[in-house]
């Protein structure tokens, strides 16, 4: 008996110890947990808005959660547990709209809600058609565009330029890196196969289009490595293991300019996409609160444009583009880096989310089959 | 030399068996020099023949008495020969070459390979002992070089996980501690080590004693249902990990334990105790109850009997089971991502979502780091395993 209470007494005693220090880390009402993708990016957004806030408000702390990825499925595993852990999520655009849909994401006004303009003009109005959905606050306009080895260029052969030089192995022979998804690869397929860029989209939606798109790739299909995480293609770049691949700009940016690879940039056909906050539904009121607050200090004007001198990703608000200035380190001018600067935004796409969100089961699925063969 | 050596007299093979043998071996490495330069079939024949032609010199022209001049040769041969292909990298796998092959002209000339085997054995069964000797070579390769691939990596000068031209030749520029500087200044980095290093000790200290106690109550022959408790008490082994993870998960959110410290801290120590059980119970196997009865006889409460002889004799089975359990919660990736929140970020979390946004080898680093914190760990618990057989006099040695 005695020896059973004394050791009962000792487990008590850790556990207690363990309680208590586990109470001492617990979240408080001033803390925030902000989900984003980690990298480059989620250190532009702490350089550029997270420590000014924290400076400004003292006691506030904010906590990363590099989980954008899975945003969608976390998001619904919380919301079925009940204990949503989130205050503020980064998403790509077609997931804010999902999650605005399941009602995983609060409707925001964004007018009232976001600072307007310096000069006056509403929110609403300096974002424009960026807001593609009521959940959806944009912070910035990437692209997914193509990269090359310099030195793998043929010799007496022009560095390629256009979208079609992907799909020229007698000109440009090597491996390729494509993301593993139809998105984006349909419609250079298409655009390579003769279709008109305005008529894309028409092709896309018949079965013979997509054969026709699949049956494009299939020309190339033996030299493709297929990409999941953004960080695969620079890698491949920089180990010569590809000829050219496919990422998002501010990826290469950093490894044409910060870490010094021998590679080039190709603008052609680049798909714009919006990258941006959601509020996830039903937060308690003072951690509500404090996100709100901070959402307004972190997309206003000059906040957007001071992003831009972390990663080379376009601010969301019109009214920020001419704020843009020089990268923090290098000291190199940004604006000819951004992806909507006028000369690299010749010929571009924009994610078509609406045609995406009724096809894509179908076509992702297709697109699947047409791998595994 | 002992007698063996009279009964295994090494004597010169006929030449007809040696330089087939070492031109083979030749060619195997030629396989690859010959592929790396661009002509296979060539570098198998020349690989070959050169070494046949070595054997020849060897067994015929020098015999033992010159083994070690001939021995030097062959490998400045190889050196000068490597550097001419592959500048540094190739004068030391030029050297390493001349090494093997000096030494293995006459091992198989001499007929040495059959010194350190009984006398009786067949040729047959001679090359078999061989055979299966590069088998378990070969798979001990195939299972350590991805962790050893891990280690040059990780002091790479570059940002990406790429052997750079100038660290395939030594230079000393291509080479940096930058990845380690990174992680011991990173904020992130550090905030993961801190967590794990809060999270893996207490939940250790807690599967130490629950297991420590689980066992030793099992071990009584009094228990009812013994072997469905420990069945039970096992699982956590046995279920697969995204089950538990997942099962945890909600669990745990609605009692309001997701996402603390001591939710993430007791799910490891569940995952911990089997771990301990096992090995505690595998050490009270040998431990003399007798001994009890006589502390108990000698006057000692039960719990002094338990921290004066039991305890001290059991104690190598609890060690080595903590250091498991540690491991594990130092190692644990899946748990922690479903029961933890962003607060509880532990170096394999942080190590998960970096390796799958920014490919940065200061994950190798790390990797490193903990690699080397495992072999500690795991050669204090060899150490100890040796201690507690010597105690109980189990030791063959």
């Amino acid at each position: 008996m005695n020896t059973t209470k004394k050791l009962l007494a000792c487990t008590a005693l850790t556990v207690a110890a363990g309680a208590a220090f586990a109470a001492g880390h617990g979240n408080m009402a001033d803390s925030m947990t902000l989900v984003s993708w980690g990298g480059a990016y989620q250190n532009s957004q702490q350089k550029a808005y997270v420590e000014p806030y924290l400076a400004m408000n003292e006691g506030v702390s904010a906590t990363w959660d590099e989980s954008s990825a899975e945003a969608v499925a976390k998001l619904r595993a919380m919301n079925e547990a009940g204990n949503v852990t989130w205050d503020l999520v980064d998403v790509v655009a077609s997931d804010a709209i999902r999650l605005c849909d399941e009602g995983l994401a609060m409707e925001i006004d964004h007018d009232e809600m976001l600072a307007p303009a310096p000069d006056g003009t509403d929110a609403s109005d300096d974002f424009g058609d960026l807001i593609v959905s009521d959940c959806f606050i944009p912070q910035i306009v990437y692209s997914t565009t193509f990269g090359y080895r310099t030195d793998m260029v043929p010799e007496g052969v022009d560095a390629p330029s256009q979208i079609c030089d992907v799909f020229d192995l007698e000109t440009y022979p090597g491996k390729r890196a494509l993301e593993r998804r139809p998105i984006n690869n349909m419609e250079w397929a298409l655009l390579c196969d003769g279709v008109a860029k305005d008529e894309v989209y028409d092709v896309l939606e018949t079965d013979e289009g997509q054969d026709r798109a699949l049956a494009k790739l299939d020309t190339i299909k033996d030299e493709v490595i297929w990409w999941s995480a953004g960080a695969d293609t620079p890698q491949l770049l920089a180990d010569g293991e590809i000829f050219m691949g496919s990422t998002y700009n501010g990826r290469l940016f950093s490894v044409i300019e910060e870490q010094d690879q021998p590679v080039g940039m190709m603008w052609d056909a680049q798909v714009f996409d919006l990258d941006g906050w959601i509020i996830p539904a039903d937060l308690p009121e003072d951690r509500l609160a404090r996100v709100m607050d901070f959402v307004r200090f972190a997309t206003d004007t000059q906040r957007l444009a001071d992003q831009a001198k972390y990663i080379s990703y376009g601010p969301a608000r019109e009214s920020s583009a001419p704020l843009v200035s020089t990268h923090a380190e290098l000291g190199i001018e940004m604006a000819p880096h951004m992806p909507t600067d006028p000369n690299n935004a010749e010929n571009t796409f924009l994610y078509n989310y609406e045609f995406w969100a009724d096809y894509r089961d179908d076509i992702d699925a297709k697109f699947q089959a047409w791998l595994a063969q | 030399m002992s007698d063996e050596v009279a009964l295994n007299d090494p004597k010169t093979l006929p030449l007809s068996f040696t330089l087939p043998v070492v031109g083979a071996a030749g060619g195997f490495f030629g396989l690859f020099v010959g592929t790396a330069q661009g002509s296979t079939l060539l570098g198998i024949v020349v690989a070959a023949a050169v070494c046949a032609g070595l054997a020849y010199l060897a067994m015929v022209v020098m015999g033992v008495p010159q083994e070690r001049t001939f021995k030097w040769g062959v490998r400045a041969l190889f050196a000068v020969l490597g550097f001419l292909v592959g500048a540094l990298p190739g004068l030391v796998v030029g050297l390493l070459f001349g090494w093997f092959i000096g030494w293995f002209i006459y091992w198989i000339g001499r007929a040495r390979y059959r010194m350190t085997l009984p006398p009786y054995l067949t040729s047959g069964q001679v090359l078999w002992e061989y055979t299966f000797r590069v088998l378990c070579g070969a798979i001990f390769v195939f299972l350590i070089t991805p962790i050893l691939v891990v280690m040059p990596l990780s002091f790479n000068a570059e940002n990406f996980f790429t052997f750079t031209p100038g660290m395939l030749a030594f230079d000393p520029e291509a080479y940096s501690l930058k990845h380690y500087r990174d992680f011991f200044t990173s904020s992130e980095w550090q905030q993961a080590l801190r967590n794990s290093l809060l999270i893996a000790p207490v939940a250790t200290l807690l599967a130490v004693s629950f297991g420590t106690l689980a066992a030793i109550g099992l071990s009584s022959e009094h228990v009812p249902f013994r072997q469905a408790i420990m069945a039970i008490l096992i699982s956590p082994m046995i279920v697969p990990l995204i089950i538990s993870a997942a099962g945890m998960y909600f669990f745990y959110s609605r009692i309001g334990l997701q996402g603390t410290y001591l939710g993430v801290v007791l799910a490891h120590a569940a995952l911990g105790i089997p771990f301990v059980i096992i090995t505690v119970t595998a050490t009270l196997v040998g431990f003399d109850r007798s001994l009890t009865r006589a502390s108990a006889n000698l006057g000692a409460n039960p719990v002094r009997t338990f921290f004066k002889v039991q305890m001290p004799l059991i104690l190598p089975g609890v060690i080595s089971g903590g250091l498991f359990a540690f491991i594990t919660s130092f190692d644990e990736v899946v748990v922690v991502l479903f029961v933890g929140s962003a607060n509880q970020q532990t170096l394999p979390w942080q190590m998960f979502t970096g390796l799958r946004e920014q490919i940065s080898p200061t994950i190798l680093a790390v990797a490193t780091i903990l690699v080397a914190i495992s072999i500690m760990l795991l050669t204090t618990v060899e150490i100890l395993r040796r201690r507690s057989e010597k105690l109980r006099g189990m030791s063959p040695g």
